[in-house]
């Protein structure tokens, strides 16, 4: 009797012990507050950071950048590279209950291609998608084409993440108003209270896959019940409730803080996303002088990227100069048609200035005030570009005002504008048809509305382009017709690493904060 | 009395008329388009068009703002363009922790300003005077997130008593919710403990030399009761005044203790909504708050007569 008593004690102990060991909470703060939730409606990171929570992808990049599957078991290619038949892994569920299901993939499919432009562009290349079952579909294709699966593995915004049918039949430009994913975690709508915190709970009957995971691919296993991510609007508070262990991690502390966390023992500094961030440069091509390329080369003279790296970054372990437009250290990489620019070679600037007949009348540079990894980037350009001849006119405002002005076409005497600065995640600007900036169509390309046929045309063969090798050499091609037209400038990779308690393990290195994989000890 | 009242409520109405109307044009007026920060960076222009048209913002100023009032009058004061949640629904949330931090202040400079004040005056001066004065000159000039971050130093990173950060509901347990509410409490209440002390030691000291005052001394009552029945009363208009406006600045106006303490209030869905350019959620929060300026004005002006039963409406 007594051995049994103890044998149930011991068994209570284990159970105790196991159910507190799961009860775990995971206290994060963001670099940003969750204000919406649908992340094919908008581009914003902390949203596309969102969706990784609670939807699963059809495929997803892994560490070395190749695209794997995740929620598709297998794939078969035709020999004519025209045709795809996808079969789904057993046993996915939406977070109520309901089997994933081929039609939902292919209401997701077109409702991502409807918004991101990867999406856009490889519809023009679909002809049809049509379920074989319920967990098979097949895409036929009109010609073939290297974004198929690239794109349905897109690791960054928009991703296209995976939504039950009735929800994918949203209208892309309406947000959804149901929050049902086949992800890893369960958003607890009821807990959600936008600037205050964000719960996310273990999706107990999540499937993962058997390999172990590799950045946004292999198992997705949560180890943690629960997850929090907390509005912290002060970045100093976000250090100090970090420092006192009330909260796990800051997923993006500021450059001037990092000292601070760097000195705690008990805090891990990790640069989770080694790709990082690309500051950029966008002209408004077209309103003048800006409408002139020759102006435009005058520019990639007179900038260097180290002054912009220094001024916002400051500390080197986490900034690289990088010529490379397509990002340093990934497949596209290559510094063809970079020599001699980003140099700052004001002589040149100056001649090319004069060649080009500028006027000496000023540009109007928008100035972001209140975002802090950006706030330097408008005096070093005002500096630069003076130096290499240009007359500037720098406006500082908020952020949204710049994002409200950027939009406008309006001549400069009537608040139009001329230049801006921005930061990219590398994982978006991977290849120039992900890369928005270099969308050459006039007015249908993003804010700055660079006009030209060649790069359009370049930006097609990539698209049509399959083999990797190939796709290097329109790469190159983009770059080198880049050099002439100079949609943007790239201003410099940086990296901003996760602050994280060392009670924390398991941090994934991915493009983009991932929550499954993590412990707490 | 209550004929005064019903004026006082009527006369709010073309108050808050004028505040709807200013506040719709100079929100149109200043620059910012919602729908180009919800688009995101790589959203075209006719992404961008969409989602203006999606939010009516493509609609004549007119037309948006008729639609705007005639929600209003059915108590409907819309949608946040960004949580996409009644925006009723959304101050409702935020009105517990901002309301909570109004009180705990204003409880603690009251309890503290007053007899301070009181003792200013009857030692005026004297040292005590010179240093009540002293530290209220230090009240109003250091700023409160210099206070906020040096409480936190000290009693939330040092010695660990009070969390950094965050904010607890009554509901969640008495002593989590005060454990969460002294230092954001004590932080905002310095400036206030400043005014009011100043506001009282000025009173008193003006009363104190009255001919009631002498009246009473004459008949040999003490001090204590001198000073806070007959002189405190008498001198209670203005002090009444500074507390209400000053519950009314608290409760409109507690960004940044909101934000050192991160604490979800109102002030902080105000600069959130604002940074955001989210139009139905700052027009709903600034007519919550010119309301609560009326109502507040309207208590302070009845509560005069509490204390000086010369004043009659």
């Amino acid at each position: 009797m007594a051995g049994h008593l103890k044998t149930l004690v011991a068994a209570c102990a284990i159970i105790a012990g196991t159910s507190l060991a799961q009860a775990q909470t995971l206290k994060i703060v963001m670099h940003s507050d969750v204000k919406i939730v649908d992340p094919i409606w908008t581009t914003a990171y902390i949203v596309r950071n969102h969706g990784y929570m609670i939807y699963d992808t059809l495929f997803s990049m892994d560490e070395a950048g190749a695209i794997k599957p995740q929620m598709v078991e297998t794939f078969t290619e035709s020999p004519d590279k025209l045709t795809y038949t996808f079969k789904l892994r057993d046993g996915l569920l939406w977070h109520d209950g309901k089997p994933v299901t081929s039609e939902d993939c292919i209401a997701s499919i077109r409702r991502w291609s409807a918004k991101d432009p990867v999406g856009q562009k490889l519809m023009t290349f679909v002809d049809t998608i049509t379920a074989d079952d319920a967990k098979s579909f097949t895409v036929k294709l009109k010609s073939p084409t290297g974004l198929l699966i690239f794109g349905l593995g897109k690791p960054s915004s928009n991703v296209p993440f995976m939504m039950p049918e009735r929800v994918a039949k949203t209208d892309p430009n309406t947000q959804i108003s149901e929050f049902i994913g086949s992800g890893p975690f369960v958003l607890k709508a009821d807990e959600w209270k936008p600037g205050d915190k964000i719960v996310y709970t273990k999706f107990k009957d999540y499937k993962p896959r058997a390999e172990p995971a590799s950045g946004l691919a292999g198992g997705k296993v949560a180890k943690v019940d629960r997850i929090e991510w907390l509005a912290v609007s002060d970045q100093q508070q976000a250090v100090n409730a970090l420092l006192a262990g009330e909260i796990d991690m800051v997923e993006q502390p500021a450059f001037d803080l990092i000292p601070l966390l760097a000195g705690d023992k008990n805090i891990k500094l990790w640069n989770y996303n080694p790709l990082g961030l690309q500051y950029t440069m966008r002209f408004n091509h077209t309103q003048p002088p800006f409408n002139n390329p020759k102006v435009r080369q005058a520019v990639t003279y007179a900038l260097n990227q180290k002054d912009f790296l220094e001024a916002t970054v400051g500390n080197p372990d986490y900034y690289q100069p990088c010529k490379a437009m397509f990002v340093c250290g990934t497949p596209l990489a290559s510094e063809k048609g970079m020599e001699g620019l980003l140099e700052s070679n004001f002589r040149k600037s100056q001649e090319l200035l004069k060649e080009a007949g500028y006027d000496g009348k000023p540009i109007v540079l928008l100035h972001s005030t209140d975002l802090q990894s950006l706030t330097n980037l408008g005096p070093v350009a005002k500096q630069l570009l003076e130096k290499g001849g240009f007359k500037v006119d720098m406006q500082s405002s908020d952020w949204q005002t710049v994002v409200s002005r950027r939009v406008r076409k309006d001549p400069i005497d009537k608040g139009g504008w001329n230049v801006m600065q921005t930061s990219w995640v590398s994982a978006d600007i991977l290849n120039p048809v992900m890369a928005g900036f270099f969308n050459a169509s006039c007015d249908k390309a993003a804010f700055g509305w660079p006009c030209d046929e060649q790069m359009e045309k370049l930006r097609d063969d990539f698209a049509r382009e399959p083999d990797p090798a190939k796709q290097k050499a329109i790469a190159e091609a983009v770059q080198m017709r880049w050099r002439e037209v100079v949609t943007h400038v790239h201003l410099g990779q940086y990296n901003v690493p996760i602050a994280a308690r060392k009670s924390l393990t398991g941090i994934l290195t991915a493009p983009a904060p991932v929550f499954w994989n993590v412990e707490k000890k | 009395m209550l004929g005064y009242i019903l004026r006082r409520l009527l006369a709010t109405i073309p108050v808050l008329v004028i505040v709807a109307v200013l506040v719709f044009l100079m929100l149109r007026l200043t620059p910012g388009d919602p729908a180009a920060v919800i688009a995101g960076d790589n959203a075209t222009t006719e992404q961008i068009a969409l989602i203006r048209n999606r939010l009516g913002l493509d609609q004549p100023i007119l037309t948006q703002f008729l639609i705007w009032v005639g929600n209003l009058m059915r108590g409907d004061l819309g949608e946040s363009f960004f949580f996409k949640k009644p925006i009723g629904e959304l101050i409702i949330g935020r009105i517990e922790p901002t309301l909570s931090l109004a009180f705990a202040t204003m409880l603690i400079a009251i309890s503290v300003a007053i007899p301070l004040g009181v003792l200013a005056a009857y030692k005026h001066g004297s040292w005590i005077d010179r240093i009540v004065m002293g530290f209220s000159v230090l009240g109003f000039s250091v700023p409160v997130f210099v206070i906020g971050y040096a409480l936190i130093y000290v009693f939330a990173i040092t010695l660990g008593w009070f969390p950094v950060q965050g904010y607890q509901p009554l509901s969640g347990g008495l002593s989590g919710f005060l454990q969460r509410l002294v230092l954001p409490a004590v932080t905002l209440s310095v400036i206030y403990i400043a005014l009011i002390a100043r506001m009282t030691r000025a009173s008193v000291l003006e009363v104190l030399n009255e001919d009631y005052i002498r009246t009473a001394r004459a008949k040999g009552q003490v001090e204590r009761k001198i000073l806070f029945r007959h002189a405190l009363k008498n001198a209670a208009v203005p002090i009444v005044t500074v507390i209400g406006i000053g519950i009314a600045l608290l409760i409109g106006g507690v960004v940044v203790t909101e934000s050192v303490y991160s604490i979800p209030g109102l002030g902080r869905l105000t600069v959130d909504a604002v940074l955001a350019r989210d139009y139905p959620t700052i027009q709903a929060v600034i007519l919550l708050f010119s309301g609560v300026y009326v109502g507040i004005n309207l208590l302070i002006d009845l509560a005069y007569s509490l204390f000086d039963p010369r004043i009659r409406y």
